[in-house]
């Protein structure tokens, strides 16, 4: 062996692939900027500048502070969010015990049906309580009094609206169980209570807390129940889009964004800290919990899913029934009088066909950029601070409500110096916005299918001379299409049922069927947004339906691949 | 650790070859490697001869698939330079280097058959597709799957995966083949059927391989050199039956095979005391009284027939713990005159039998003088 003089290596010329590989990855962080970063620092701005555009510190937000309506909403929103999850969390926990942990009969049906609310904009739980508690709600004396327009109203369709964001997080947690250790209590004589309170809630810990802190957050940021149902009673989603539509007061629209922001980043940091104490719960060596069948227990979760599920399936089905009633609640017959929306609303079916084209897009466009930027961020080489900063601005999202992601977007796209100006009011930009505000979900499924393939497929691919887009192409986006169609299918049920960013980016021609619904409600005509709600509905669970038909026949046939 | 029965003192055919007549076709040079506070590579250096197979050998973090993939440009070093062919490859990327490459994980492309596996590379460089599928079905047959093209990655077992991986990195004909742990994902048996295999191909075909390995039976098995490694440096070069019968450092000695370490200090010379035991050995040398020393024997070393009383290192001991091995025994002996010491003997079952050896017997053994190693302290104070 001979010793050599250690040098450095240096530099060496970029090769033609590494050239597309780093433009690959600028375009993304341009398009992550540009769609997320720079909206957000452009609220921010606004929120220290006067009218004129200038600077004045802290001013607003000293206005805002003593000015009592604006605070009293702060108030009011922290106490609704508060109360909603304490009463979501309890309920969908006991669900997801029922479907993890105990010989229930048809768990999919039961899954299936408390997963509907997620195809319904929000919206659609308030205008069905409405037609149940409202002024002409046929148990409106169960409320003895109280009017369902307010609090009350915003926690029942935010309970209803929350349920299975909560119930999904849970069903995960309890589903990693290991069976080995109620094996063990068992082989002790643990009392069954001593086992739930030592190994099951122990175990589920984490799911809990991150519900608790889902929930919260969706409630706080919700704009369309508060809307809708809440009469007088003001929140801060409310506060922002009075200030900024009804008052032109944009600096103070501004202002209630950061407010509205802080809770759901404090949620979203206090959240990844816990999940990041969360190491291995379930070792390589766990064996999956069996439940075994008990007739009582088996016998009291079938009641509770039943009502529980049932009362999901009734308020969803009180708005469908009410969109196609002549006229509630005097004359019950059926008829689709409702459905003449010409009647209600300028362009009548104008706004569902603009929905139906911009889920389109984002479905299509999110869809390919966030699976090749998760693609690019994960599996690239080089570069690695650039890989950094957008994994950073693509988990973002996550933590800003849409109300707020809107507003930045309006203030952005409407500064005198942006050349992007000509996109206000257009599909293209409540594409880009819808991509950007539901970017995080989409990319956090693409980088976890990403993270299940093998690693080393890019280095093979290198050592076979082929170029790393085309190993993508021909290997990664085949291996990898169930997670895309997932991703696309989120896109275009999210785009769809959406209101809180979109309603301040619209134009004349480009009303969203889900702004439609609120306008309508604005306007009195309950029936109609009803009618526009449940189309939504079903096109968001035709969607769904169809991905899940395709995934069963079509696929099963292309991807024979994976069957062993 | 089992014995090796194939691997004896005398030289074998892979170590006669003349060592000049082979150019080298692989040479690293000070290549030191870290990762943050971490060195995984230490001014490591090696040449490999063309056409022979040589194991980095190691316990894991040693850095021994650090190296395999600096040699590769899938992992950058921070100092050194690496030479395929003679050709400065230190600063291409991967696909400018000529190497073909098996993963532990095999990293089969699972959506794509084994045939179109195999001419993924060959696709790409365009040409005509009746050339490819001949290429194709020639090295199926080469790995021993001439019938298997037409199946998906999970319809074939983790041998015939195996294979495929092997087939797909040959298909370019590259100077070098890299093989990272290309075994340890298989069962036993299969494992020590296709390490034949690979030995035979890797001979027939003359291509210089690096196989990365943690298993000292794979090594001494196929390697025609072992670099021994251990943390981040080469610990030693040789043939596997240089490695086994005379290892540089106690570690090299306790990693390859089985050795009794005895700590012991120099008594006069020729002499030692190691624990209650003043043992004879020749290997000492000019070492001073006083100075600390390792001892190594290996258990099948320990003399256990016919020992006179007075032999030299003759030493009463007592069973303490038998392991059944299969072939053989091992048996853990304490020197009954005392002391924490222990020493490891291997008993085949001949002479279990003749000598009626069972836990709690006594019985007189001897270290051999002549066979003792002697490694200086300080070297390897982990070993």
């Amino acid at each position: 062996m001979t010793m050599a003089m250690a040098l450095p290596v240096s530099p060496r010329r970029l090769t033609a692939e590494e050239i597309v590989m780093r433009a690959a990855i600028a375009a993304l962080l341009v398009f992550l900027v540009l769609a997320i970063a720079v909206p957000l620092a452009v609220l921010l701005i606004k929120s220290f500048q006067d009218g004129d555009g200038r600077f004045v510190g802290l001013a607003n937000y000293a206005r805002y502070f003593t000015t009592p309506t604006l605070v009293a909403s702060l108030w009011n929103s922290v106490w609704v969010a508060a109360l909603s999850t304490a009463i979501v969390v309890p309920l969908a926990f006991l669900y997801a015990y029922a479907l993890t942990r105990t010989c229930l009969r048809a768990k999919g049906l039961f899954m299936a049906v408390a997963l509907l609310p997620l195809f319904a904009p929000s919206l659609l739980s308030a205008i069905s309580f409405i037609y149940i508690f409202g002024n002409q709600g046929f148990l409106k004396s169960w409320l003895m009094g109280a009017s369902i327009y307010g609090p009350i109203g915003i926690v029942l369709a935010q309970v209803f609206y929350c349920f299975p964001h909560a119930l999904m997080i849970l069903v995960t947690a309890l589903s990693l169980a290991d069976g080995r250790l109620y094996e063990a209590a068992a082989a002790m004589g643990t009392p069954r209570w001593r086992v739930f309170s030592t190994v099951t809630l122990p175990g589920a810990r984490y799911g809990l807390i991150s519900a608790a802190f889902i929930v919260f957050t969706l409630v706080i940021t919700d704009f369309g129940i508060a809307k809708v149902i809440g009469g007088q009673f003001n929140v801060l989603a409310t506060d922002a889009y009075k200030q900024v539509i009804g008052q032109q007061n944009f600096e103070m629209g501004a202002v209630v964004g950061f407010v509205l922001l802080v809770p759901a980043v404090v949620a979203f940091a206090l959240d990844r800290l816990i999940q990041r104490r969360q190491v291995a719960l379930l070792s390589a060596r766990a064996v999956p919990f069996q439940p075994r069948p008990s007739l009582a227990k088996d016998a009291a979760f079938t009641g509770y899913c039943l009502a529980v599920g049932g009362l999901i399936a009734a308020v969803l089905g009180v708005a469908v029934w009410a969109s196609f009633v002549t006229y509630w609640p005097y004359n019950l017959t059926l008829s689709l009088k409702n459905y003449d929306l010409e009647n209600f609303e300028p362009t009548g079916y104008g706004p569902y066909f603009a929905s139906l084209q911009m889920a389109g897009l984002a479905a299509v466009f999110g869809t390919a950029i966030v699976f090749a930027g998760a693609y690019l961020i994960e599996k690239g080489q080089g570069v690695r601070f650039a890989r950094s900063l957008a994994q950073l601005i693509a988990m973002l999202p996550m933590a800003v409500p849409g109300l707020v992601l809107g507003l930045g977007y309006a203030f952005f796209i409407n500064a005198k110096w942006n050349p992007l100006g000509f996109l206000y009011g257009t599909i293209a930009l409540l594409t880009i916005n819808s991509i950007a505000h539901f970017y995080t979900t989409a990319h956090v499924t693409a980088v976890t299918a990403l993270k299940q393939i093998d690693s080393e497929f890019e280095a093979v691919s290198a050592s076979l001379k082929v170029p790393f887009y085309k190993t993508f192409a021909r290997v990664t986006v085949p291996v990898c299409m169930p997670a895309i169609l997932d991703i696309a299918v989120y896109m275009f049920v999210n785009a769809m049922t959406t209101v809180s960013a979109v309603i301040f980016l619209y134009g004349p021609s480009t009303k969203l069927a889900s702004i439609s619904i609120v306008h309508m409600d604005e306007a009195g005509a309950t029936a109609a947004a009803a009618a526009m709600a449940t189309l939504i509905v079903l096109t968001a669970l035709a969607v769904k339906v169809l991905h899940l038909v395709l995934d069963r026949l079509v696929f099963g046939k292309l991807q024979a691949w994976r069957r062993r | 650790m089992e014995v090796q029965p194939h691997v004896t003192p005398v030289p074998s055919p892979r170590e006669t070859a003349p060592a000049a007549a082979r150019p080298i076709h692989l040479r690293v040079q000070g290549i030191t490697k870290r990762f943050g506070a971490f060195t995984a590579l230490d001014d490591v250096s090696l040449e490999v001869e063309s056409g022979r197979l040589v194991c980095f050998l190691g316990p894991s973090g040693c850095g021994k698939t650090t190296l395999l993939r600096v040699i590769a440009g899938l992992e950058m070093q921070d100092t050194g330079n690496v030479e395929i062919g003679g050709r400065d490859v230190t600063r291409l990327p991967p696909a400018q280097r000529d190497f073909g490459i098996v993963f532990q994980s095999y990293a089969l492309f699972p959506n794509l058959t084994a045939a179109q596996n195999v001419g993924y590379g060959l696709v790409n460089r365009r040409k005509a597709r009746a050339e490819i599928a001949k290429r194709v079905a020639e090295l199926l047959s080469l790995v021993g799957m001439p019938e298997q093209g037409a199946k998906y990655p999970s319809q074939l077992s983790g041998g015939q995966q195996q294979r495929v991986a092997l087939a797909r990195a040959l298909a370019s004909s590259p100077s070098l083949l890299l093989l990272d742990e290309p075994l340890s994902a298989l069962d036993a048996r299969v494992r020590v059927r296709l390490r034949d295999e690979i030995k035979a191909l890797q001979r027939r075909l003359g291509i210089t391989t690096v196989m990365v390995t943690h298993d000292q039976e794979e090594a001494l098995a196929m390697a025609d050199r072992i670099v021994v490694m251990n943390r981040g440096r080469v610990e030693q070069v040789g043939s596997p039956a240089e490695i086994y019968a005379r290892p540089a450092t106690a570690f090299v000695a306790h990693f390859v095979g089985a050795m009794n370490i005895l700590d012991a200090v120099v008594a006069g010379p020729g002499r030692a005391q190691a624990g209650s035991l003043a043992l004879a050995c020749d290997a000492l040398g000019q070492r001073a009284e006083g100075h600390r020393v390792r001892l190594g024997l290996r258990p099948e070393e320990v003399r256990i027939r016919g020992i006179e009383p007075g032999a030299p290192n003759a030493v009463l001991v007592t069973v303490v713990l038998l392991d059944f091995l299969g072939a053989f025994c091992r048996a853990t002996l304490r020197p009954t005159a005392g002391g924490d010491l222990t020493i490891l003997c291997d008993f085949s079952a001949n002479a279990m039998r003749d000598l009626g050896i069972r836990e709690g017997q006594a019985l007189t053994v001897a270290l051999p003088p002549d066979l003792l190693r002697v490694f200086d302290n300080g070297g390897s104070p982990d070993a």
